[in-house]
């Protein structure tokens, strides 16, 4: 009899064996059983202090270690406030497995006490998701959810379990084998043909630019991106999800393309005739108005979803397969004939780059100093300095996030936490913790606007109680500060409902849980605070009381052409012009 | 316009809810859908049509997304294909016994079965494409009062199974316009 085992034992041990050491959740009713599991089980549990956060942590411990990330939670509200962090893991193709609980199964479709929907309910939210009727079932489902979470284009696979599953007993029999997905294909190499063509398309090219995303940062291959963008001599822009797949300070790098990205980038794209994009999706806030968007350029887009291929802009070669593998061929193939076929146009191309450094120095982001009051931007200098592009900074959603996007550099991917294709407000400080829980020792800054703080508050306790070294920087601008300068851009400054006011004492906030902080407000103030919290061996919290009405610059209005960019705010008129 | 797509998803609960929810994210109006087991039970195989007025319909990334789904094992547009599509549809005839003969007669033409017969009224069998059911039911319409249920259509290709492979190099395909112009 000794050889049976519970359902929430073969679940922890079918999580065991695929490498998971760290579980974020909070428990509930149906979750009991795996709870008592858990008590003295080697897979550590973190008790975050809402659901949510639990989510956005696995996603944070996702994005910065490149491993599966997982959450649990029990069923009803627990599986409701997950769906958050399900749905950004999704947009932004983030690996992370979600374990529910659900009413035992004589109770489901009968309205009970914490019933819901939670399959259906995550059906949209998620890349796959299963519900667990049968005890038998959980070692291959867990395997399944591991393997379809991670492969391909990663996502969020939740997997809800009945609670009398969880109580019920079985021999245990571990999956040694996934079965086999009939529906779920992943091409990863690309044939000789689309190389020889992609090949041609590169050298022929006299203004090649290459747009590099998130899915680089998935597919591990910064190296081949940098071989690459070396090989080709090409300009390099990143979307918001790629920022450190190349290292900021490499030469061919010229920042963020987008809405608020660098002047180069954006003209760059727009004067481009061989467009590169190499794991992206060319989503709205990069195009701006699609047929202003790269209007010279045809398009080589390279994405391991097929179904990426052709959504927003029609590639005129578009190539299916990992990133990592197809610049491996491609650095082969340029490496091979660049001393033939590179001859071509090779002139052409050094005219281009010429103009590209021309377009940098022109309009660099700009440097913004001040005596007595802290500039958003100069905070994001300090930050960038205090890194050296070596920190993880996870950021929240706002003007913050795009500031520390333009300033702050990395110098390897992963380092770099957002909530890119959601834009979650909440998630920087949750990402923080997951992040540093998975890089115990490294330097983790939370960059959060004050709007977003307040979302996140209870997880100082998370933070306080494990002694997480997390500096949270809290840019504090006193508005929710993007929908502020929206506000005053396109509605003629009717500041609705954006003043964060009655914002918490920050020492005081902190010292009530039990952390060290403090609040500055000037340039010098803000040398000794930041040197105060890089010192500090356990959390820290850091307000940094910026200029109120900054606004974030370049700016290209929402719907419009991303060469027409807002470069900064309207110059006073002299009296007499 | 309507689109004509033929699946062959894995036979579990939750599949039918995946597809549906791709369309109807996506403001599809579902037109008819019919599901059922495969030879091998554990595939359905399901015929979708769909009603896509909309202007930014894209029958190209509905069909990717819909395969991107776990649970489904392959699909393909049938829309301008060859496809044999079938529908089945069940029509009660209010006919008075004089009328009797001439509704026999022209059901079938149709090839119309009458499987059920009460003192006022005929129940009829017809299978076919749409548009003959949708001509035998204006006609019926001339006897008298009509009741129907469709069963939707049900399609199936010509050509041999779709490979998923071959549908890849498909996503990936060179387009034409760049193997004659970029090459130096
Ligand atoms: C959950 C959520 N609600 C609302 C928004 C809309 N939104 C985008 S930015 C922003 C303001 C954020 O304010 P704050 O956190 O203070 O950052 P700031 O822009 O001032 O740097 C808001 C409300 C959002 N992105 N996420
Ligand atoms: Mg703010």
């Amino acid at each position: 009899m000794s050889s049976l085992m519970s359902g929430s034992q073969i679940l922890l041990e079918s999580l065991a064996r695929e490498g998971v050491e760290m579980i974020f959740g909070y428990p509930g009713g149906v979750t009991l059983p795996i709870y008592d599991v858990l008590y003295d089980h080697p897979i550590r549990h973190v008790l975050v202090r809402h659901e949510e956060n639990a989510s956005f942590a696995a996603e944070g411990y996702a994005r910065a270690t490149g491993r599966v990330g997982v959450c649990m939670a029990t069923s009803g509200p627990g599986a409701t406030n997950l769906t958050t962090g399900l749905v950004d893991a999704l947009m932004d193709s983030i690996p992370i497995v979600a374990i529910t609980g659900q009413v035992p199964e004589h109770l489901i479709g009968r309205d009970a006490f914490q019933e819901a929907d939670t399959f259906g309910i995550t059906r949209a939210a998620t890349k796959h998701n299963y519900l667990v009727k049968q005890i038998d079932e959980i070692p291959q489902v867990i395997h399944e959810a591991f393997h379809i979470a991670g492969a391909g284009r990663p996502g969020p696979v939740l997997v809800d379990i009945t609670k009398n599953v969880l109580q019920g007993k079985t021999g245990y029999h571990p999956a040694a084998v996934l079965r086999p997905l009939r529906g779920f294909h992943v091409r990863l190499d690309p044939d000789d043909e689309e190389i020889e063509a992609a090949l041609q398309f590169l050298w022929a090219s006299e203004r090649p630019y290459i747009y590099a995303g998130g899915g680089v940062i998935s597919s591990a291959a910064s190296d081949e991106l940098r071989e690459f963008a070396e090989l080709l001599e090409a300009p390099l822009a990143h979307t918001v999800m790629g920022l450190g797949a190349l290292p900021s300070n490499h030469p061919n790098f010229i920042s963020m393309l987008g809405m608020h990205g660098s002047y180069a980038a954006n003209m760059g794209i727009t004067e481009t005739d061989a467009l590169i994009g190499l794991g992206v999706r060319f989503d709205d806030r990069v195009t701006g108005r699609l047929d202003a968007f790269a209007p010279k350029a045809r398009v080589l887009h390279v994405d391991i979803d097929p179904a990426e291929i052709n959504k927003n802009r029609r590639a005129d070669l578009g190539i299916v397969g990992d990133v990592k593998q197809v610049l491996q061929k491609l650095n082969n193939r340029l490496r091979e004939t660049k001393e033939s076929l590179g001859t071509h146009n090779r002139q052409k191309r050094a005219v281009w780059r010429a103009r590209i450094e021309g377009w940098k120095r022109e309009h660099p982001f700009a440097e913004v100093y001040d005596d007595n009051e802290i500039k958003p931007q100069y905070l994001m200098k300090k930050l960038d300095e205090a890194s050296g592009g070596e920190a993880i900074v996870s950021v929240d959603v706002g003007q913050h996030q795009m500031w520390a996007a333009q300033y702050i550099r990395f110098n390897r991917p992963r380092l770099w936490v957002n909530s890119g294709g959601l834009g979650a407000m909440g998630f920087g400080l949750p990402a923080a913790m997951g992040a540093q829980f998975g890089n115990p020792g490294k330097l983790v800054m939370a960059v959060v606007g004050d709007g977003g703080f307040m979302m996140s508050l209870p997880e100082l306790a998370t933070i306080s109680s494990h002694k997480l070294p997390v500096k949270i920087i809290v840019m504090n601008n006193g508005w929710l500060g993007m929908v502020r300068q929206w506000q005053e851009l396109f509605y003629n400054g009717r500041y609705s409902e954006v003043a964060m006011d009655a914002f918490p004492n920050c020492e005081l906030l902190a010292a009530a849980f039990g952390i060290r902080g403090r609040s500055v407000d000037n340039p010098a103030e803000l040398e000794t605070g930041l040197a105060e919290a890089l010192a500090e061996p356990g959390p820290f919290l850091l307000n940094v009381n910026v200029t109120r009405e900054e606004n974030v610059y370049p700016m290209v209005p929402a719907g419009g052409a991303v060469n027409e960019m807002i470069l900064g705010p309207p110059k006073p008129v002299a009296v007499g012009d | 316009m309507q689109q004509l797509i033929s699946l062959l998803v894995e036979n579990k609960p939750g599949a039918l809810m995946r597809v549906a929810g791709v369309l109807t994210s996506r403001g599809y109006n579902i037109d008819s859908l019919t599901v059922a087991k495969t030879l091998d039970p554990t595939l359905s195989n399901m015929t979708i049509v769909v009603n896509v007025e909309s202007s930014t319909h894209d029958e190209e990334l509905l069909i990717k997304q819909i395969k991107r789904l776990v649970d489904v094992v392959e699909v393909v547009d049938l829309t301008d294909s060859q496809a044999v599509t079938r529908e089945l549809a069940l029509i009660k005839v209010k006919v008075s016994p004089d009328m009797r003969p001439a509704l026999l007669k022209e059901a079938d033409i149709f090839r119309a079965r009458v499987v059920d017969a009460a003192s006022t009224s005929y129940t009829l069998e017809v299978t076919g494409a749409g548009e003959k059911l949708d001509a035998l039911i204006g006609l019926l319409h001339n006897y008298g009062e009509v009741e129907m249920i469709r069963s939707g259509a049900m399609a199936m290709g010509r050509s041999p199974k779709v490979d998923h492979r071959e549908a890849f190099a498909e996503a990936s395909r060179v387009s034409d316009k760049v193997r004659e112009t970029v090459k130096i």
